[in-house]
């Protein structure tokens, strides 16, 4: 019986191209661009390389200070001082790590110059991050003790420094503003939005050029908490909070007394957007970025359900052979469910090509650095879920409303 | 096997009430080829819907083997129709995006019957009205009259004990016609009993009794 109905659909297809390029054009253009989407989304607050431990790690990025009015407000990266007195000392959490924010300097190969950028780190930052040694090791405690002039570049670095021989660089040394540090480690390199973590050559925190030994709370660094477990979030955070109480107040810079710390140890996403938006966006985020996915997929759907119920009624006749020999309502409504995901299939289907293939190229584009956007299968099923959702709604109203239709009504529509 | 009593058809809409059936009594009894016959739009085929459960009287008793279907669920009354009634209709009714073989499989697909048993079934029926070398071809590849035998063998492919044919030669010429009359002829003689509705006096003459409609009464 299914074979039956599979073939009336396939028929049905090739019966009208026409409505059909609408319908498959509607349902895998609505995946398609969901399945981008989100894997643009999944690409950015996702936990991917060489940030896998990103959910079940905490942020500290930004840090305001406001006057009591909260008309005067301050706000940017944490010190490493801050990071020391403030965060290293937290009791829960299985490691932090400090790095500073990316910042441009510029290097010269054969006389050409070229801008990199650059990121210093402490040892914990090989460990919190995932990143993957191709040559050498990471920095230790003994060169960050000496003050050595060390470097780990990307592999991407290592083509534009150095001759592409399959000879090792460790050892090599790379010019960079002028000083000269000598290579301990490549790395593949992270894509570009990965920004907490992305650099093209990472060096010891303890060079002078990190500013590290800078006083006040506020700076060029950001802390990355690896929690054991995400279960443990609000203590770290409840830590986290009592420590920043501690902190004496008002603290004066310039003729403003600020009085008013805020700060906070926040999961990756909410970072991002609690700097975008200096407020907690909680919930309301996810919810309008749902809401925006609802109406991207609802609009084809609504388009889904007018071409079925016109497919479905220019079947008449065929609706009424089939009851007058003794298909039951539920029967027929069946046969048009199982067309519908057929048709919702094969969207999907046409859908996975359509991204993969754009997921391929966007990739290759270098629109964004060393992007790594892959096809997010569990997103892909709830899509198709979703999408087949709508499919069998807009196949059993109309399959339900030429059930009420009686026999001889059915047949007379030719 | 088929029993009508005082049946009347009315067709209402917001501004005309039109009375299609009034007080029509008919008993088919079991291997009974019965001619309905009447001018058009005298009620022959609103009589042979209401036969058939495809429609529903205003008023009136339907008895099928001596049981009453007025109260049957859509379900039940969906089972019956397989069960017991084949259809042949003027305009033949095939489903154009399936093979003959398809076509004629409909009415088992409603059954708890296999696939092997359902396509042996289609071919047997197929052979019974001389296509079998049309199986695998769609309908519109057909002429009207090949139609048609297609539409017989979907109507005998369940064994039903009853056909309701509405003017099944109406689209036929005479000699394709005079075929198909003689196939229904055919499973007449094998037990079948069969109401057929048609225009033509010479095939109504052919079966064993003529019920005459005139203005959706019931003349003779």
């Amino acid at each position: 019986m299914l074979l039956n109905y599979i073939k009336i659909a396939w028929k049905v297809l090739l019966r009208h191209p026409f409505y059909t390029f609408i319908t498959l054009f509607g349902i895998s253009i609505t995946l398609t661009v969901l399945m981008m989407i989100t894997s643009f989304l999944d690409h950015l607050v996702g936990s991917h390389y060489p940030e896998q431990n990103r959910d079940k790690s905490l942020y500290i990025m930004n840090l305001f200070l406001e006057d009591s009015a909260r008309t005067s407000q301050m706000g940017g990266p944490i010190s490493y001082d801050f990071y020391k007195k403030y965060i290293e000392t937290l009791k829960t959490p299985k490691r932090t790590s400090v790095s500073s924010m990316i910042t441009s300097a510029n290097s010269y190969i054969n006389g050409k110059r070229i801008k990199v950028s650059t990121k210093y780190c402490d040892t914990n930052f090989w460990e919190i991050t995932n990143y993957e040694f191709l040559e050498g090791k990471p920095f230790n405690q003994t060169n960050i003790a000496n003050g050595d002039h060390v470097v780990v570049i990307t592999d991407a670095m290592r083509e534009q420094f150095f001759d592409s021989s399959s000879e090792s660089v460790i050892g090599k040394m790379v010019e960079v503003d002028n000083e000269k540090y000598k290579v301990i480690g490549v790395v593949k390199a992270g894509p570009v939005t990965r920004i907490l973590t992305f650099s093209d050559m990472f060096f010891p925190y303890n060079l002078p050029k990190s500013n590290y030994q800078r006083t006040g709370l506020q700076g060029t660094f950001v802390a990355i908490i690896e929690a054991n477990s995400s279960s443990d979030f609000p203590e770290i955070k409840s830590e986290f909070d009592n420590n920043v109480s501690k902190i004496p107040v008002p603290i004066n810079i310039g003729n403003t007394k600020y009085t008013i710390i805020d700060t906070h140890a926040q999961t990756y996403t909410d970072t991002m957007l609690y700097g975008v938006f200096h407020q907690e966006i909680g919930n309301k985020f996810y919810i309008v970025v749902g809401l925006v996915l609802l109406m991207l997929m609802g609009l084809p759907a609504i388009n889904l359900v007018n071409l079925n119920v016109s497919r479905i009624l220019e079947r008449a006749s065929e609706i009424g052979v089939r009851k007058a020999f003794g298909a039951p309502t539920r029967t027929l409504a069946f046969q048009f469910i199982v067309e519908n995901i057929f048709i919702t299939f094969i969207g999907g289907a046409i859908a996975l090509i359509i991204t993969s293939v754009g997921i391929y190229l966007f990739n290759r584009s270098g629109l964004i650095l060393y992007s790594d956007l892959t096809i997010n299968l569990p997103v892909f099923g709830v899509s198709l879920l979703v999408c087949l959702v709508f499919g069998l709604l807009s196949g059993v109203a109309p399959a339900f409303r030429m059930a009420k239709m009686k026999v001889i009504d059915a047949l007379k529509r030719q | 096997m088929i029993t009508l009593n005082n049946i009347e058809k009315v067709y209402q809409t917001s501004t005309i009430e039109t009375l299609a059936l009034n007080n029509i009594n008919i008993d088919i009894k079991k291997g009974e080829f019965v001619s309905i016959m009447g001018p058009s739009g005298c009620g022959k085929s609103t009589l042979l819907n209401i036969m058939g459960l495809l429609d529903e009287p205003t008023k009136g008793d339907i008895l099928i083997d001596q049981k009453h279907v007025e109260q049957y669920t859509d379900k039940a009354l969906a089972s019956l129709r397989n069960q017991k009634i084949g259809f042949i209709f003027q305009s033949f009714h095939l489903i154009n995006d399936l093979s003959v073989l398809d076509n004629v499989e409909i009415p088992l697909l409603y059954r708890n019957s296999s696939a092997q048993f359902r396509r042996e079934a289609a071919r047997e029926a197929l052979e019974k009205v001389g296509l079998s070398n049309r199986m695998k071809h769609f309908p519109n590849q057909l002429s009207g009259g090949q139609k048609q035998r297609v539409a017989i063998a979907r109507a005998i492919v369940g064994k039903p004990d009853i056909i309701l044919a509405d003017e099944p030669t109406g689209n036929l010429d005479s000699a394709m016609g005079n075929e198909i009359l003689n196939i229904l002829l055919q499973l007449n003689a094998e037990g079948c009993t069969i109401v057929m509705v048609t225009h033509d006096e010479s095939m109504a003459k052919k079966t064993h009794r003529l019920i005459r409609l005139f203005d959706g009464t019931q003349v003779y």
